[in-house]
């Protein structure tokens, strides 16, 4: 499975995503500057956390326009694997590869910790490792994770089982206490109706050693990479 | 001369606004206690080549505002256009 990732000014977990394809995963990996237009023939590619063009305006509203997204959106249409992960996640939300968006946090703070996430749907091509319900233990760390979408969209999600991953407490119960940036229904990651777009708010690239606090991200890295 | 455009973009009233609400509840703390509700958008000022018919500027305006400067998911827009 080959990645590239792209990288936006202020774009800054694209080498954490690296070291995670290349060191853990043992993954082929290209770093894809967000002027280029072309992806290196990737299987799949990654939009990294960070906070590209400094959030300004609405965070991902100003990488929507960068010259690489239609080469991406022609990548997705032709059933091309992507993954956005963080302000990755805004920035297809805000391109319309998701549908909703991601409002400031409910408390207004940023927030940067641990969390636990329950995977709802293990028939995608980023999950299809975690066992149906298992909980991840993945940390979040942004001030805009707060998913909203109005109810029609809430139900399509719901209808077509796009809702992937949902904040939960230790034991796998959604609680509001487990919420931590106020997402509706407690939405940590959500894909697109054909399943090949995925965005998430929680780090999985953060947790793939023991060293660094866990290895629950591994399961997306290696659910990618055997799909 | 140049035309200036004045645009105003605000959440929707269905979507939650915390930042408003905490700023009302600090109002409500120090006493305004008369303030029923209070929403935070955005005010942005752009400047057009004087050069364009005002309907062009128009055209433009809702142009980038569709486009950019709101998020029709979340937010309404509308703007004002001026000589000056």
């Amino acid at each position: 499975m080959r990645f590239s990732i792209i990288v936006f000014p202020g774009s800054n977990c694209d080498h954490d995503c690296e070291y995670a394809i290349r060191q853990v995963l043992k993954n082929p990996v290209e770093m894809i500057w967000h002027k280029n237009t072309d992806l290196k023939n990737p299987d799949c590619v990654v939009i990294p956390g960070g906070f590209s063009y400094g959030d300004y305006l609405r965070t991902g509203a100003i990488a929507r326009f960068s010259p690489i997204m239609e080469s991406i959106f022609n990548f997705a249409n032709k059933g091309g694997l992507v993954i956005g992960i963080c302000n990755g996640f805004q920035i297809l939300c805000e391109a319309q590869f998701l549908p909703g968006v991601l409002l400031k946090n409910k408390n207004l703070r940023f927030v940067c910790r641990n969390t636990y996430v329950r995977v709802d749907e293990v028939d995608t091509p980023f999950t299809n490792q975690c066992k149906n319900s298992s909980v991840l233990s993945m940390p979040i760390a942004h001030g805009e994770g707060n998913f909203f979408i109005d109810e029609e969209g809430l139900k399509k999600l719901e209808d077509q089982h796009q809702i992937i991953m949902r904040y939960c407490n230790s034991k796998g119960q959604i609680t509001d206490e487990s919420n931590p940036n106020g997402s509706l229904k407690n939405i940590a990651g959500i894909c697109n109706q054909a399943r090949n777009i995925f965005g998430l708010m929680p780090h999985p690239e953060r947790v793939c050693e023991k060293e660094l606090g866990g290895i629950d991200g591994q399961l997306i890295w290696q659910s990618i990479s055997n799909s | 001369m140049s035309w200036h455009a004045k645009v105003y973009v605000v959440l929707k009233p269905s979507v939650m606004d915390p930042q408003g609400s905490t700023v009302q509840r600090a109002l409500h703390q120090m006493g305004y206690s008369a303030i029923e509700n209070l929403r935070i958008g955005k005010f942005i000022e752009v400047n057009f080549d004087q050069a364009l018919q005002e309907q062009e500027v128009h055209k433009q305006l809702n142009e980038i505002c569709d486009k950019l400067l709101a998020n029709p998911n979340i937010e309404t827009y509308q703007f004002q256009i001026e000589r000056v």
